[in-house]
């Protein structure tokens, strides 16, 4: 019965490595292919079924007048405003959680849970809702199709993931720390960032890879938001589904999209699995 | 230095979490301010720290008002039950942290610091991570942190709960020793504790709490001999003083219809009536000539013997200094050592007490 188990479970994490990693293994294959290659029946195995080629990849970089998609530009703006976007909400949201979960704010019938919730409830609506008064106020402000209106919205995006991650993070944070480093002579401030701050590296790793993911991934308000002065890269990438799909090339770009994430995630594993900073807190 | 308590109060919802405390403590001695759990000893100690602010009354440091001062600029350090250190810090750099907040030389941290860590017994441990340490050395590191400050007050709130046995009973004699040199000498060193027999083995004076009032303030000797009131007598022994209804009459004290004994000697001029009379666990043993009683339970601590006796309404504990075993329900004969026999009015305060005669 054991043996049924253990085989069944093996199993079971086989076929979801094979639906997770297939994926990638095809879009591999594919940023290598040419156009004969792609369209002229099925291919798996580079140097037997298909010589490989880097015209997939050397597209990345080339302008749509000499052939190629040029995603550097999008890629850059990209990095730059999930970066700042996650930079700001990580900074803001702490401080804010940090707030919530330390003092006592009432705000006619509304406690701290009601407020926490009051964040998060910003992520239980549908993006279209936000969609339209976003634009509106973009557009008031000068700020459509522009990187810096793009950070704003981001912020508004991804605080609140950050600010309901850290109050629970907080909240498990024994509040004696903090009184601890008041009684050693430490203001409130100080207390915040030499004591209660290094302590709680774990959740701001956990907070900035969220805020990351899910600005690094969005498409929606990237493309409503912008028209021909900026383009993020899920955009960029999107625009290249079209009737004359250069599947090469958009596997390659599939792939550089994908990449941050893959580095971040191998550096945040590492760095949490050293086990100093996770349950340091008796 | 003296430290003056007047009309502390604080009521943050329905309970009074502290009741018009008033006291007056003074450099160079240990205070224990024992009570049971939410009696206000914590609160008590935070509002010391500056870390709560009462609704009325106030605090004075040597004649200067100390309760207004914020509490990053107040000369006190505390220790708190939960191990409290700081976990990205090594050994040295928690225990180095007051100091150089403010900003004292680096040569005289480094002398302080393993000053201080020589004192808890920690010589070794400076380059070791807090996770690294357990409970107990923890708690040591905490102490040390508390001790290089040489703050005028040093808080320690129930420092040992967390510990195990053998442990704390170690624990509890080096602090002592910590306390009766340098630590207490120049500063005024407030402790919280559950444990009566903690707060009598550190000495000093006691302040017995219970729901955010001080019931008494003495000499642990004093508490000890002459508890104020059936409260008192409950919170500082362990177990608690055996209380139970009776009269004084006709020279004699009558618990029931079966059990009536002369008066103690030191009842003499004590007025007939009833009274709450209690009598310590220790007090109460086994004999060949005594009262019946039925023993509900046995249970062995250490070297001694717990027994929960039951005779009608009386319930009472005492205690053998050997280890027996006794079924639940047997029939004993119970023997009280009324010389130890203390006298309260029904309304709780001490009447008789075997060490001051009638009060």
């Amino acid at each position: 019965m054991r043996l049924f188990y253990i085989t069944l479970k093996y199993l079971a994490v086989t076929l979801w490595s094979v639906f997770v990693i297939a994926p990638f293994l095809w879009a591999i294959s594919t940023s290598f292919k040419d156009f004969q290659s792609v369209t002229g029946g099925a291919t798996y195995i580079p140097w037997v079924d298909f010589e490989p080629t880097l015209d997939g990849w050397q597209s990345l970089f080339k302008s749509p007048a000499r052939g190629g998609v040029d995603i550097v530009e999008p890629f850059l703006n990209s990095v730059f405003v999930t970066a700042a976007g996650s930079l700001v909400s990580i900074i803001l949201g702490t401080l804010a959680a940090y707030a919530l979960s330390r003092y006592t704010f009432k705000a006619g019938p509304m406690r701290n849970g009601d407020i926490t919730f009051f964040f998060i409830s910003q992520r239980i609506m549908p993006p279209v809702v936000l969609a339209i008064p976003f634009f509106i106020m973009l557009g008031k402000l000068g700020l459509l199709d522009t990187l810096l209106g793009l950070v704003l919205v981001y912020v508004v995006l991804l605080m609140p993931i950050a600010v309901w991650i850290m109050v629970d993070f907080f909240n498990k944070v024994p509040q004696e720390i903090d009184e601890t480093a008041l009684i050693d002579g430490c203001n409130p401030f100080q207390a915040f960032y030499k004591v209660v701050l290094p302590n709680s590296i774990p959740g701001i790793i956990v907070a900035g890879m969220f805020c990351m993911i899910f600005g690094w991934t969005d498409f929606f308000f990237a493309f409503i938001l912008t028209f021909t002065e900026v383009q993020l890269l899920p955009v960029a990438i999107v625009a290249l589904n079209s009737s004359i799909t250069p599947w090469w090339s958009l596997s390659a770009a599939a792939l550089v999209s994908v990449a941050p994430l893959v580095v971040v995630a191998f550096i945040v594993e590492r760095y949490l699995s050293k086990g100093n900073l996770s349950g340091a807190l008796k | 230095m003296s430290l003056i308590a007047s009309n502390l109060s604080l009521k943050p919802d329905e309970q009074y979490h502290l009741d018009d405390i008033c006291f007056e403590m003074l450099q160079g001695q240990i205070y224990t301010i024992i009570g049971r759990t939410l009696s206000g000893k914590t609160t008590l100690l935070k509002t010391i720290a500056g870390l709560i602010a009462p609704d009325s009354g106030g605090l004075v440091l040597d004649g200067n008002d100390f309760g207004s001062i914020p509490v990053w600029k107040r000369e006190v350090a505390m220790v708190y039950q939960q191990f409290i250190n700081y976990p990205h810090l090594t050994v040295y750099e928690n225990v180095a942290f007051p100091l150089k907040q403010r900003g004292t030389q680096k040569a005289e941290i480094h002398n302080r610091v393993m000053n201080a860590l020589s004192q808890v017994g920690l010589e070794g441990f400076q380059s070791r991570k807090i996770q690294a340490l357990s409970g107990g050395q923890q708690q040591r590191v905490a102490l040390a942190r508390s001790l290089v400050k040489e703050a005028k007050i040093l808080l320690l709130d129930e420092p040992l709960v967390n510990l195990d046995y053998k442990l704390r009973e170690q624990l509890r004699e080096e602090f002592k020793s910590i306390f009766n040199t340098k630590a207490s000498a120049d500063s005024i060193l407030i402790y919280s504790s559950t444990d009566p027999v903690e707060a009598m083995q550190l000495g000093g004076q006691i302040l017995v709490m219970d729901e955010g009032r001080i019931l008494q303030q003495a000499s642990a000797k004093e508490v000890y001999e002459n508890p104020n009131s059936t409260k008192v007598s409950q919170i500082t022994n362990d177990p608690a003083m055996n209380l139970f209804e009776g009269m004084v009459g006709e020279g004699k004290i009558i618990l029931s219809p079966e059990i009536q004994f002369d008066s103690p000697t030191h009842f003499k001029g004590l007025p007939e009536g009833t009274y709450t009379f209690g009598l310590r666990a220790v007090a109460i043993t086994l004999g060949e000539i005594g009262f019946p009683f039925a023993i509900e339970l046995s249970e062995i601590s250490g070297s001694e013997t717990f027994l929960h006796l039951k005779h009608n309404e009386i319930n009472l504990v005492g205690l053998l200094d050997s280890v027996q075993s006794f079924s639940i329900g047997e029939k004993v004969t119970v023997k009280f050592d009324i010389s130890h026999l203390y006298a309260f009015s029904t309304d709780g305060s001490l009447k008789s007490s075997p060490y001051g005669g009638l009060m």
